[in-house]
């Protein structure tokens, strides 16, 4: 084995990385140019909103309630160190939504929707449904992955909201009927410290995530190689590759929205 | 009339075809026989433009089918996928019209779907199917949907990809013969692919016989058995001894 085959094994890895990106970039810009363009599909877009929004709800609130119980309890832990234990509504407000929901939420979505697009496209396109989708004159991009694409967009940031919401309440429930927190003054506490631009950039990284989480389980889907164990890997990369983009995004989003 | 000119497609190192030369007359049916993995659904693909080919030409009506507009170009065709491929979140007569239900073709739901009602009809399928999902399905009443979408939209150029695969014998028969009857019947041109000899029998008017990349022999399907190609005479014959390698 010669001494530079380590670096060479490096640079095979980052080429095919920026070769990756550089193939998502173009699908991402070929999606984009069938958003405006005629033929609509209304009715699969409606099917859409539905998967993805409506039956993610509740993954999503189970997700969040949980989330938020056990913050309370983490945060009033932690505060009783150095007597800040009345800071729970607070930081669980700031936590939830700034923070946790979007992220938690995108990656719910990752894990139950970018997987089942990968795999329904994936399994179309080994038995060649996406063949006949072309030979009946329908762009497979405008049939499947703008409809698909576009839901995200809009639903996920409602999801997130809702997630939010839902986090606050699961840390409200721990802290009055746990920690002994009045009702009342928790709310208050929470309601008087979120600013509008701690839920706004809440759904704006809400609708990125959603974006990501469709866009790869398309890109995925539509890539996939032949065979049952295609559509597993393209399942498994898209699942991969949304996570992963999506944690590396809210950095980026946090870093641009609250960077001091 | 489609007529392919020096047709060459490679798979990386794999080089499946290396110079295709065919006319498949305007209203004529031909079968192109070859063993497996010899480039015949490649040979179609190309030809509907769902893979680029590395050269030569492709002419459909004496059009270029790599130009002009896309969507008409492939207005003439229907076609028949091997497995069916119909779309399994659909209805089958939603399948059936998908055509009629979209694009520049579309029509009222219930119009589109009285239409598919007559072409389910047409393949021997009953009404009651037209409410059930592909999955419900058994393979032969798959590929008779297949078929009834494939001419939903009464296209003049019909290709099937090896109609007859995973059926038995009678359902076989059944499809080749409806295949037969529903080409002479819409004066479509026809291109099948296919290893199935009673296939080859019940639907060709002439028959080309891929091997190496390129058609090894052209003809008339009565002349299939006195051909005088050693090829085609072993394929024809199912033999394990002659010029095809029996592993590939």
């Amino acid at each position: 084995m010669s001494v530079l085959s380590p670096v060479a094994a490096i640079g095979r890895s980052t080429m095919g990385a920026l070769a990756a990106i550089g193939r998502i970039a173009i699908f991402a810009g070929r999606t984009a140019s069938h958003v405006f363009r005629p033929p609509f599909y209304p009715r699969e877009f409606a099917t859409a909103l539905a998967g993805i929004g409506y039956f993610s709800l509740p993954v999503v609130g189970m997700t969040a309630l949980f989330t938020g119980g056990a913050l309370a309890l983490q945060i009033f832990a932690g505060g009783a160190r150095f007597n800040a234990e009345a800071v729970v509504p607070q930081i669980v407000a700031i936590g939830m939504v700034r923070e946790l929901g979007p992220v938690l939420v995108g990656l719910m979505i990752a894990a139950r929707v970018t997987s089942s697009i990968a795999a329904e496209i994936a399994t179309m396109k080994v038995t060649e449904q996406i063949d006949a989708l072309v030979t009946l004159s329908t762009h497979p991009i405008k049939y499947l992955v703008v409809p698909r694409v576009l839901a995200a967009l809009i639903t996920v940031p409602i999801l997130v909201g809702i997630g939010d919401v839902i986090g606050v309440f699961g840390g409200y429930l721990v802290g009055t009927l746990r920690l002994g927190f009045n009702p009342a003054a928790y709310i208050q506490n929470t309601v008087d410290f979120l600013e509008f631009w701690d839920i706004a950039s809440s759904l704006i990284k809400g609708a990125a995530f959603g974006g990501i989480a469709a866009l790869m389980g398309c890109f995925y889907g539509m890539a996939s190689e032949r065979g049952a164990q295609g559509v597993g890997r393209a399942t498994k990369a898209s699942v991969v590759a949304a996570a992963v983009l999506i944690l590396a995004a809210n950095f980026l989003l946090t870093q641009a929205f609250f960077s001091v | 009339m489609i007529k392919l000119d020096g047709v060459e497609k490679a798979f990386g190192r794999n080089r499946v075809l290396r110079g295709i030369n065919l006319e498949v007359p305007r209203g004529k049916s031909v079968v192109v026989i070859g063993g497996s993995g010899t480039g015949k659904s490649v040979l179609l693909k190309c030809i509907l433009g769902l893979v680029q080919p590395d050269s030569g030409r492709i002419m459909v009506d004496g059009k270029d089918a790599g130009r002009g507009d896309r969507d008409a170009f492939l207005a003439q065709f229907g076609m028949l996928f091997q497995g069916g491929a119909l779309f399994d979140s659909l209805h089958v007569w939603e399948n059936v019209a998908f055509r009629l239900l979209r694009g520049s073709l579309k029509r009222p739901r219930e119009e589109a779907r009285a239409i598919a009602i007559e072409k389910l009809r047409r393949v021997g399928l009953k009404a009651d199917v037209a409410d059930m999902y592909p999955g419900e399905l058994s393979g032969g009443m798959q590929k008779r949907v297949g078929l009834a979408r494939a001419i939903a939209a009464e296209p003049q150029i019909i290709f099937f990809d090896e109609p007859t695969t995973g059926l038995d014998p009678i359902m076989a028969g059944v499809i080749n013969d409806l295949i037969r009857e529903i080409v002479v019947e819409m004066g479509a041109t026809a291109m099948t692919i296919t290893h199935d000899m009673s296939s080859v029998r019940a639907i060709a008017d002439n028959v080309a016989m891929l091997h190496g990349g390129v058609i090894q022999w052209y003809g008339p399907v009565a002349d299939l058995d006195n051909s005088g190609d050693p090829f085609v005479d072993q394929f024809v014959h199912g033999r394990a001894e002659g010029p095809i390698e029996a592993v590939r």
